[in-house]
């Protein structure tokens, strides 16, 4: 790997800049053609990967949405026959929140993360690209399953009975289980990937009180999925055992218990709502900052909410249980704690409102998803409040009424502000800028289409039309909203498609974006857009919260690191004080092999329960073949 | 942007050990997301438990012996795992070499009686939710095992190579053994679960 023309050893400090760049460019590059494109390990070009292949799951997803929209559109519909519908709900929820809203938030990271902190790549560079290969066959197996009419059809969240081995005949729950394997052990990756990125990759001086709002929200994202996941593992285990091996975890007959599904998936259930939000969270406070020209207001106080949201998250999910008839005080318990977790959320809003206050907000597209993302998550946050007590949420439990909320906090919540995030650092990634034009329209549609889609919705479950039901009788008077409802939802889909129209547009012909269209504050924007494959040409030193604030014209940085290998600093954990010259790991095929061995043992063991022992053979060998040293440059000391 | 040079890296070391070194942090991330694993498998146990009726369901408390000799070996490897890391510390490849052998032959020897204690509880996992919940504990903790052997091999087998005198490989049996600790402690919890709870 080493260049010929260069002696061993050679520093950056010791050659001239227009020098020292293609020979960083060689080090750090990913080789043309497929073998170079299997093998990369550039935390931008799997950031990217994810990006796309996430925003396919969800257009896939919407056209789902749509069908079932056009399946509720009149009573007594016959588009979809009613086991095709129950995969579709199915297929629509999983796919939004496996395949869609996790991984997209991961993706934004791996993309990013690097960057903000001023590092050439992120910690575990291969577990990465595993992560990538590892969701990407989640994905395959679903969608495929599907295709062949074995979609899972027991809900997202597959309760047993239902979803056991006495009513889910054939083998779509077995896929729903599979596929939160795939998808957790890619998310689980890349929540360890980050985690020490941020805490030992951070560029010298940037203190814990000098990380940016994004990298934070990451952090504590990455925590709460290291804690959480864990149990939807545990539960699709147990399930996949009691219907392959014949254990009787949620067999109530032999000492089981139905309602130990529904206290694991939630355990893990609703801190993936924060898993969702709290990226969110970070975007927001990103965005508000470069468009207010002004640092965040109460940077603590939001670290802190961000913090106290991710401990109070592991407290919630019963309230997911409230009509299971949970004893009295359990029930209270949770209610108060449901709504405690309003505080830090209030927290936030307040702190955005007075940097919107205090600064000269310029409202370009991304601050306008800001402002949508304000009302409908606000809106979305209220009938939270309303659905953490018990009395309401026995009443509205599993109709429309929570569906309406639920997705006002998710799309409203976290969609709304992701998007913003895409036009805001789309032309860091792809060096053009998204129209602001079409950006303007794309707000509009969104905001508004989804508004008149999800509202209603609230007053349909008020009315008692329950969700997942895949038609309704004409004397139930639902007709007339579902329509509204269903016409709302081709506004929405057309605000979608613009936005992709644009996304895909631009790429070719949007405008040239420079280095730092927006005059933002912090790392990503001192290095050119896309960024080269070594992201900085020397590690950026950082002496406030705001780098590119204190000195437009110059940025100060660190010298003395290797070029004929990949090397990056590794930092204390609080001051990020320098603490040695690490080796960041070269190219390599072996994440991919692991990722194939495991998909077979994975998709066998659905199959044959021996699958698991004579599957662990290959993947231990790809693991090996991961590990062993090379003898490259970057296995020295 | 120009470009200001203002801080020097050239003296750094190349790779750092314990808290400067990234695979430390990484195997304490993977910990955390394992522990936080057989905790709940433990909590299932306990939410189990107080759920029936009698406990264990339809079956004699399991036998002490084969459970009891693995937490024997298990903590007198703790003793030779200390030490492996401290010579690995200390670039003492000699050492670090008999050391992995000795550790390899000690990842092997709590499977000897693990075999026994399947049998020894005295139910099978596919007869009620006890079975099922103390197979998956046992199960689950012997693939913990199983894997730190594995990796405890390969590791063994690259120490008698060239790869084998690297700062960074000799980091990595460090990280190995404090995760070889992880395995012990957490079988302890367990074991006081599977052999604990059912005489209480």
């Amino acid at each position: 790997m080493s260049p010929d023309s260069l002696p061993p050893d050679i520093r950056d400090t010791d050659l001239a800049p227009d020098v020292l760049e293609p020979e960083l460019e060689r080090t750090w590059r990913t080789p043309r053609g497929l073998i170079g494109a299997l093998s990369t390990v550039d935390h931008k070009i799997i950031g990217r990967r994810y990006l796309v292949t996430a925003f396919i799951f969800l257009a896939m997803g919407g056209v789902l949405a749509m069908l079932m929209r056009l399946q509720l559109a009149r009573p007594e519909n016959r588009v979809l026959p009613p086991d095709l519908y129950d995969q579709v709900f199915t297929m629509h929820g999983a796919n939004m929140m496996f395949l869609f809203a996790v991984p997209v938030m991961e993706a934004v990271a791996v993309y990013l993360v690097p960057l903000m902190v001023g590092t050439r790549n992120v910690a575990f560079p291969r577990l990465n690209a595993f992560s990538y290969w590892m969701y990407l066959a989640g994905g395959f197996t679903l969608w495929t399953a599907f295709a062949l009419d074995m979609g899972p059809d027991v809900g997202w969240f597959a309760y047993v009975p239902l979803s056991g081995p006495e009513y889910g005949s054939g083998k779509r729950a077995d896929i729903w289980a599979q596929m939160i394997t795939f998808t957790e052990v890619s998310a689980m990756a890349v929540a360890v990937e980050i985690v020490v990125t941020v805490l030992k990759q951070r560029a010298p001086g940037m203190s814990l009180d000098r990380i940016p709002l994004f990298v934070w929200s990451m952090l504590v994202t990455s925590f709460l999925i290291i804690m959480a996941m864990p149990a939807i593992m545990v539960a699709s285990t147990s399930l996949i055992l009691d219907r392959l091996v014949g254990t009787h975890f949620f067999n109530p007959a032999e000492g089981g218990d139905v309602l130990l599904w529904q206290h694991l998936f939630w355990f893990f259930g609703h801190p993936e709502v924060y898993i969702v939000f709290l990226p969110a969270v970070g975007m927001v406070s990103t965005i508000i900052a470069t468009f207010t020209r002004r640092p965040t207001f109460g940077y603590l106080a939001l670290v802190m909410a961000l913090i106290a949201t991710g401990i109070l998250a592991f407290g919630l999910w019963v309230h997911h249980m409230f009509a299971t008839g949970l004893p009295r005080l359990g029930e209270s318990f949770f209610t108060a704690s449901s709504m405690s977790i309003a505080i830090p959320a209030g927290v936030q809003i307040f702190c955005w409102l007075a940097t919107l206050w205090l600064g000269r907000p310029v409202y370009r597209t991304p601050l306008l998803f800001v402002l949508a993302f304000f009302v409908t998550f606000v809106i979305g946050g209220l009938t939270g409040v309303m659905v953490a007590s018990v009395p309401l949420d026995t009443q509205v439990h599993d109709t429309y009424f929570v569906v309406a909320h639920f997705h006002y906090v998710l799309i409203g919540g976290a969609v709304f502000p992701l998007l913003g995030a895409i036009y805001y650092w789309y032309p860091k990634i792809v060096g053009r800028m998204m129209s602001e034009r079409l950006g303007r329209w794309v707000v509009g549609l969104l905001a508004i289409g989804f508004n008149l889609t999800f509202f209603p919705m609230h007053l349909l479950g008020l009315h008692g039309m329950t969700r997942r039901v895949y038609t309704y009788q004409v004397e139930m008077g639902w007709g007339g909203l579902n329509l509204f409802v269903s016409l709302s939802a081709v506004l929405l889909a057309c605000g979608f498609a613009l936005f992709f129209f644009d996304a895909i547009r631009s790429s070719w012909i949007g405008e040239p974006a420079g280095d730092d269209p927006w005059g933002g504050p912090t790392l990503e924007w001192s290095t050119t857009s896309p960024p080269p494959p070594y992201n900085f040409r020397h590690i950026p030193i950082v002496r406030s919260g705001q780098p590119l604030w204190d000195d437009t014209e110059t940025l100060t940085v660190a010298a003395g690191l290797r070029v004929d290998r990949r090397e990056l600093v590794v930092s204390s954990v609080a001051e990020a004080l320098p603490e040695a010259r690490e080796a960041s790991p070269a190219n390599s095929i072996w994440p991919l092999w692991a990722a194939i061995a495991s998909t077979v043992m994975l998709i066998s063991s659905i199959f044959s329960p021996w699958a698991v022992v004579w599957g662990a053979v290959p993947i231990a060998v790809a693991l090996i073949g991961w590990f062993w040293p090379k003898g490259t440059p970057e296995d020295e000391a | 942007m120009r470009q200001r040079i203002a801080g020097d890296l050239r003296d750094l070391p190349l790779h750092g050990l314990g808290t400067a070194s990234l695979t430390w942090w990484g195997t304490l991330a993977f910990m955390l997301l394992e522990g936080t694993g057989f905790a709940l498998l433990i909590a299932i146990y306990l939410y189990l438990a107080s759920l029936a009726p009698e406990w264990p369901l339809a079956a004699p408390p399991p036998d002490l012996l084969p459970g009891t000799l693995v937490t024997l070996i298990l903590l007198a490897s703790l003793v030779p795992n200390y030490l492996i890391s401290r010579w690995a510390e200390r670039q003492e490849l000699g050492k670090v070499r008999i050391g992995m052998v000795v550790m390899s032959l000690l990842g092997v020897a709590p499977l000897i009686p693990r075999i026994f204690e399947f049998p020894a509880l005295h139910i099978s996992w596919d007869s009620n939710a006890y079975g099922s919940i103390a197979w998956t504990l046992l199960g689950l903790h012997t693939t913990h095992i199983l894997t730190d052997l594995a990796d405890t091999l390969v590791l063994g087998v690259l120490m008698f190579t060239r790869h084998g005198s690297s700062k960074r490989r000799l980091g990595d049996v460090q990280d190995n053994a404090m995760y070889w600790n992880f395995v012990v402690l957490t079988w302890l919890p367990i074991y006081a679960c599977l052999y604990g709870v059912p005489r209480l």
